[in-house]
C-alpha cells in the first residue's frame, strides 16, 4: 500500500513550502501507584493483575488523585519554564473504547497545571532552538488491547480482541507544545532534538523511565505544510505510533515529503491521524472516523480541585535537580572542552558515562578517552549503543585505576575491559581469571632481553653502536614474548642497561 | 413476640439484644418473616440475603454473649438500597445491566454497616440507576405503597422506604440525588436524611450524578435515623468529595430534640414551595405542622428564594449530563449483561445491543439529553448555564441562613399517586422533586419527617427541614423535637 503513495523530493518540499510541527508527547510516570489508586504502576506482569475497583472502572468505585503524581507533573511544568496553575481540574474525555474501563478518560481540558514554558533544544551543529511549550497536563493511560486475528493487528477485522487493565490508570502527562513553524529544512532534525532534550529533562527529573520501547515515552507528531507563495497555513495530520527517537525525524519527513506530493498533484491534506511503520519508515491512515470527535468535556465531578499552594510549588522548584543544559555547561567548563567536543560526547551518548567514570574516580580525559575511542569500537563492533555496553562507569574507572597504579598495561587494560564485555566479572576478576598482570620481576625480564638480544646480534651491536632507536625492535621481541606482560618503559631501560 | 420485634424502633431493639432480652437472631428472623409474609404484596426487596444477615445476626449474639461492647446499633436489621455494592451479593442497581453481577468488593456505606454488627436484610428496590420518584422504573417491577398497594411508594429508593413502612426492615439506607430518600419517606410516613454532601462516602455508591449523589439513613424515627446517621458518616479516603470534618453531633442534637423546647429557633417557611400545584391536603398538613414548631417556641417567617425556581430546569441538565458519562462504563466488555456477542458483531455493535437491551425508557431519555447537553457547542447554554443557577441557589440558602436557623417546606407537593399515574408524563413525575432538589444542588443537608396523614385521602405527608452545610444536626434537632409533638399517626395495615 505504502509502495503507491506518492513522495515529492526533499528538497523540492523544502523550495516550495514550509513545514510547521506540532509535537504532543505522553510521558508515563514512574511512580509507585497509579494515578487515581493504589495498585501497582509497574510495566508488564501477568495481564489484569495490577487492577482493583477503581483502575478497572467498576460500578461505585471512585478516583482519588495520586500526590506523587500532582508532584512530579509541577517539577515537569518547573522545569519547562511554565505557569503553574493557582487552580486547575481534572476533566472528563468521554468516548467508548473497550481499553478504557470507565469510557471516559480522566484528563485536564481548559484548566491545564502547568502552561505557557519553553524548552531550548540545541541541534547536531550546536543550534539552540526554542520550542514554546503550550501546555502539561495530567491524565491517566488507558489499558491494551491485542488484537488477534485479521490483517493490520487493529481492532478492525480483528477475530478476538484480548484486554489487559495493568496499564489502565498509570499517570500520564501529556506535554504539548504550540505550533513550531520556520524551521525549515531541518524540522525533522528538530522534532528528533526536541524529543531527546524533553527526554534528558524528565530522566534528569527522575520521573519516568523514558523507554520509547516500553511506550514510557510516546510521540505524536503534528505535521503541515505552508506553501512559501501564500504563507497560509496548511492541513495537519497527526502520526501515532513513532516508537523511537530516530522514528520521530523519519516520521515528520516522510509526512512532509508526502503532503507535498499530495497538494503538488490538487489534492488536499486530510485531518486525520496516521500510523508510522518502522519498518518501511512511512505513515498510513487510521481507521476513518465515520463522526467528528465530540469528547463532551466537562468538570470531574468525582475529584475536587487542585490548587497547589505558591509555598509548595516554590519548594518543588527548590527539589529541581541540575537539568541537563545547565550540566553541560558546567561540564564543558570543568572540563575545559570545546564547543565541538562537547557537542561530539553529547551526540555520542557519551556524556552521562564520562561523567559517571569521572565520579568513579577516573579523570575526565582519561575518561573521555577510554569512552570515545576504544568503547565506541567496541559498541560500533557489537552493534549497540555505549550505553547497551555490558560495563559500567564504575567497572571503567576500576580498570583506569589499575592502568594508573602500574598493575596493567594499557594493552592488559583493553583485556581486562573485552573480559567484563564478554560477562567474565568485574574488571579484578577478569585480571585475576585470565591472569593478567605486568611482569615486573627484573631477572625474568633480563633473562628475556638477553634471549631476545643474542636472537637479533645485528640490532644488538646498532644499539651498542649507539643508535638508541633501535632497542624499539628489541623491546618489541621482549614484550611479545612476554605476550604484553611487561612493562614496556622497564624493559627498554633493561634493553638500554644490557647494551652499554 | 415476633408483633412486637417489627413494630419496634431500632433504638429499643438494639437495647433489647444488647441487654440480652432478646437475641439479634429472633430479631432478624422475625424481619426475614415479615419479608416473606408481606413482600409478595410490596416488593420492596430485590434480593434477600436471609443467610448473610442471621450469620451477622449470631456473630453480634455471641459478641454480646462474650459481654464485649459493641456499637450502638450492633444486631439491628436493615435494609440496603441497591444501589450500594455489597461483595459476593447481587447489586443490580434496578436495571437488567446489571443483572447477575457480583460485585469483589464492599461499599464504604457497607463495610461501615458490617462493621458496626448491623444485619443487612437484603437490597432493596429501587427506579433504575436511582432514575425515578415512584419506583416505577425499576427493570424488576415496581415497589408498591404498604399504605395503599395501588400507589407508588416515592422514588428512586421505593423500596427502602416501603420496607420500613411495611415493619420489614427498622432502618434503610437510602440515596439522595434529587430527593430519592426524601420523597419516598414523605409518601410513605417515614424519615428520611440526606446529609451534608461529602457527610457520608460516596465509594462504592453507584453512581448516577456524582457532583449530587448522597446516602444517607432512612428510618421510622428521627432517633433512629441519626444513629444509623452516625454508623455511616464521616471522613473517607477513598472518596475525594469526601469531607474531612468531625460528624456532625445529629444523635445528641436528636435526643435534645426530644425534650421539646425549640425557643428562638427561627425557622423559614420557603414561599416557592406553596401555592398551584400542592395538593390542599399536602399544605393543610405543613400548616399544621408551622402551628406545632410555634407551640414548640420557633420563630416563624416567610423567606423567598427565588432561583429556586430554577432548580428543576438546572437539574435535570446537571444530572442528565453526569449520568450519560457515569452509564457509559456499562458497556459489556467487563462485567454485566452482554447482547449480541454472537462472533459476527463488532465491539461496538455488542455494545449498542446491550445498552439497547440493558438499559431501560427513563435511563436512555437521560443518557440522550446529558449527552446533547455537554456536546461542543451547546455546553455553555445548557450545563453551564446549569451549573451557574447551582451557584445563584447555594447563595440564596446562603442568604436565608443569615435569617434563619433552619429552612421549611412540604417535601413533596402531593401524596402517592397512582402506580402507571405519571408513567407516560415525565414533567409530571419530575415535578414530585419539586421541593427537594435545591438541597442537593447547593450540598445542604435536607430532611423529611412525616406530618401525618393528609385529611382529603388518609395518605402520609412529610415536612422537609433543611439546614445549612454541616449543620445537620441543627434539622435533627427540630425533627425530633416536632416529632414528639407531631404523636403517632397509626400505620399502614397490610
Amino acid at each position: 500500500m505504502t509502495s503507491l503513495v506518492e513522495l515529492m523530493d526533499y528538497d523540492e518540499v523544502i523550495e516550495k513550502y514550509d513545514p510547521v510541527l506540532g509535537l504532543e508527547v505522553h510521558v508515563e510516570l514512574h511512580t509507585n501507584t497509579k494515578m487515581f489508586c493504589g495498585c501497582a504502576n509497574e510495566f508488564g506482569g501477568e495481564p489484569n493483575t495490577h487492577t482493583c475497583p477503581t483502575c478497572l472502572g467498576l460500578p461505585g468505585s471512585l478516583p482519588v488523585v495520586n500526590g506523587k503524581a500532582v508532584e512530579s507533573a509541577i517539577r515537569i511544568g518547573l522545569a519547562l519554564n511554565c505557569e503553574i496553575a493557582e487552580w486547575c481540574r481534572f476533566a472528563r474525555k468521554n468516548y467508548f473504547y473497550p481499553d478504557m474501563p470507565k469510557n471516559f478518560q480522566t484528563s485536564q481540558y481548559d484548566e491545564p497545571i502547568a502552561f505557557n514554558g519553553y524548552l531550548d533544544v540545541t541541534l547536531d551543529d550546536g543550534e539552540v532552538i526554542r520550542v514554546e511549550i503550550e501546555r502539561a497536563h495530567m491524565e491517566e493511560d488507558t489499558g491494551k488491547s491485542l488484537h488477534v486475528g485479521g490483517a493490520t493487528g487493529r481492532i478492525h477485522g480483528a477475530e478476538h480482541s484480548l484486554l489487559d487493565y495493568n496499564r489502565a490508570g498509570v499517570p500520564l502527562i501529556e506535554i504539548v507544545t504550540k505550533m513550531i513553524p520556520g524551521t525549515g529544512e531541518r524540522a525533522p532534525e528538530v522534532a528528533r532534538a526536541y524529543v531527546t532534550a524533553l527526554r534528558d529533562l524528565l530522566k534528569a527529573l527522575d520521573v519516568s523511565d523514558v523507554r520509547m520501547d516500553q511506550g514510557s515515552l510516546r510521540c505524536d507528531a503534528n505535521v503541515s505544510l505552508s506553501p512559501k507563495t501564500t504563507g497560509a497555513l496548511g492541513t495537519r495530520t497527526e502520526t501515532k505510533n513513532v516508537n523511537s527517537l530516530r522514528s520521530v525525524e523519519r516520521a515528520v519527513r516522510f509526512e512532509m515529503t508526502r503532503q507535498a506530493a499530495v497538494l503538488e498533484s490538487g489534492g488536499e491534506v486530510t485531518q486525520e491521524t496516521r500510523h508510522f511503520d518502522e519498518s518501511s519508515g512511512s505513515t498510513s491512515p487510521g481507521r476513518k472516523k465515520e463522526t467528528a470527535e465530540d469528547y463532551r468535556y466537562f468538570p470531574e465531578p468525582d475529584l475536587v480541585p487542585i490548587a497547589p499552594s505558591r509555598e509548595w510549588v516554590d519548594e518543588l522548584r527548590g527539589t529541581l535537580p541540575e537539568l541537563p543544559w545547565e550540566r553541560r555547561a558546567r561540564i564543558q567548563k570543568d572540563w575545559n572542552l570545546t564547543d565541538e567536543v562537547l557537542r561530539d560526547l553529547v551526540n555520542a551518548g557519551a556524556l552521562d558515562l564520562i561523567e559517571a567514570t569521572v565520579v568513579a574516580g577516573a579523570k575526565p580525559d582519561e575518561a573521555r578517552s577510554w569512552w570515545v575511542s576504544y568503547l565506541a569500537q567496541q559498541a560500533n563492533t557489537r552493534g549497540v549503543e555505549l550505553t547497551g555496553l555490558s560495563i559500567t562507569p564504575a567497572e571503567v574507572a576500576r580498570v583506569i585505576e589499575l592502568v594508573n597504579s602500574g598493575a596493567l598495561t594499557n594493552k592488559l587494560a583493553r583485556e581486562a575491559v573485552n573480559g567484563v564485555l564478554e560477562g567474565e566479572g568485574s574488571p579484578d576478576e577478569v585480571v585475576e581469571k585470565r591472569g593478567l598482570k605486568v611482569v615486573s620481576d627484573d631477572s625474568a625480564l633480563e633473562k628475556a632481553v638477553d634471549e631476545a638480544l643474542a636472537a637479533q646480534p645485528d640490532v644488538a651491536q646498532k644499539i651498542r653502536d649507539g643508535k638508541v632507536q633501535a632497542a624499539g625492535a628489541i623491546v618489541g621481541a621482549v614484550m611479545k614474548a612476554t605476550k604484553g606482560q611487561a612493562d614496556a618503559a622497564r624493559v627498554r631501560e633493561i634493553v638500554l642497561a644490557r647494551c652499554s | 413476640m415476633t408483633n412486637d420485634l417489627i413494630h419496634a424502633t431500632a433504638a429499643e431493639l438494639a437495647a433489647k439484644i444488647h441487654s440480652g432480652e432478646v437475641t439479634s437472631v429472633e430479631v432478624t428472623q422475625a424481619h426475614l418473616d415479615r419479608i416473606a409474609e408481606t413482600d409478595g404484596k410490596v416488593h420492596a426487596f430485590l434480593h434477600v440475603d436471609a443467610q448473610g444477615a442471621l450469620a451477622q445476626a449470631r456473630r453480634v449474639d455471641e459478641a454480646v454473649k462474650a459481654g464485649e461492647q459493641v456499637s450502638p446499633l450492633a444486631g439491628v436489621p436493615l435494609a440496603l438500597k441497591d444501589v450500594m455494592t455489597t461483595e459476593g451479593v447481587p447489586t443490580t442497581v434496578g436495571s437488567k445491566i446489571l443483572e447477575g453481577w457480583l460485585p469483589p468488593y464492599d461499599a464504604t456505606v457497607t463495610r461501615k454497616l458490617k462493621e458496626a454488627g448491623v444485619v443487612i436484610l437484603g437490597k432493596t428496590n429501587m427506579d433504575e440507576f436511582a432514575m425515578g420518584s415512584s419506583t416505577e422504573n425499576s427493570a424488576y417491577g415496581p415497589t408498591h405503597n404498604p399504605w395503599d398497594l395501588d400507589r407508588i411508594p416515592g422514588g428512586s429508593g421505593g423500596g427502602s422506604s416501603a420496607a420500613l413502612a411495611a415493619l420489614q426492615a427498622p432502618l434503610a439506607i437510602g440515596t439522595d440525588t434529587g430527593g430519592s430518600i426524601r420523597q419516598p419517606g414523605a409518601v410513605t410516613g417515614t424519615v428520611g436524611v440526606k446529609p451534608t454532601y461529602g457527610g457520608v462516602s460516596r465509594y462504592g455508591l453507584v453512581a448516577f450524578s456524582s457532583s449530587l449523589d448522597q446516602a444517607g439513613p432512612c428510618a421510622r424515627t428521627v432517633l433512629d435515623a441519626a444513629l444509623l446517621h452516625e454508623v455511616i458518616a464521616g471522613y473517607d479516603h477513598m472518596d475525594s468529595t469526601s469531607i474531612n470534618a468531625p460528624v456532625p453531633p445529629v444523635v445528641a442534637a436528636a435526643r435534645e430534640g426530644l425534650n421539646g423546647d425549640l425557643s428562638g429557633l427561627r425557622v423559614g417557611v420557603v414561599t416557592q414551595f406553596s401555592g398551584e400545584g400542592y395538593q390542599p391536603g399536602v399544605a393543610r398538613s405543613f400548616e399544621a405542622a408551622v402551628s406545632q414548631l410555634k407551640e414548640l417556641g420557633a420563630e416563624i417567617a416567610d423567606v423567598s428564594c427565588p432561583s429556586f425556581d430554577y432548580a428543576l430546569p438546572a437539574y435535570y441538565l446537571i444530572a442528565p449530563s453526569e449520568c450519560s458519562s457515569n452509564l457509559a462504563r456499562f458497556d459489556a466488555m467487563r462485567y454485566g449483561l452482554r447482547v449480541g456477542d454472537d462472533g459476527t458483531r463488532s465491539t461496538e455493535e455488542v455494545m449498542s445491543l446491550t445498552r439497547e437491551a440493558g438499559f431501560g425508557p427513563e435511563v436512555k431519555r437521560r443518557i440522550m439529553i446529558g449527552t446533547y447537553a455537554l456536546s461542543s457547542g451547546y455546553y455553555d447554554a445548557y450545563y453551564g448555564s446549569a451549573q451557574k443557577v447551582r451557584t445563584l441557589i447555594t447563595q440564596d440558602f446562603a442568604k436565608a441562613f443569615e435569617n434563619f436557623d433552619v429552612l421549611i417546606s412540604p417535601t413533596t407537593p402531593t401524596t402517592a399517586f397512582k402506580i402507571g399515574e405519571r408513567a407516560n408524563d415525565p414533567m409530571a413525575m419530575y415535578k414530585a422533586d419539586l421541593c427537594t432538589i435545591p438541597a442537593n444542588l447547593a450540598g445542604t443537608p435536607a430532611m423529611s419527617v412525616p406530618s401525618g396523614l393528609s385529611d382529603e385521602d388518609g395518605l402520609p405527608v412529610g415536612l422537609q427541614i433543611m439546614a445549612p452545610a454541616l449543620q445537620d444536626h441543627r434539622m435533627y434537632r427540630v425533627a425530633a423535637a416536632y416529632e414528639a409533638a407531631r404523636g403517632s399517626f397509626g400505620g399502614p395495615s397490610l
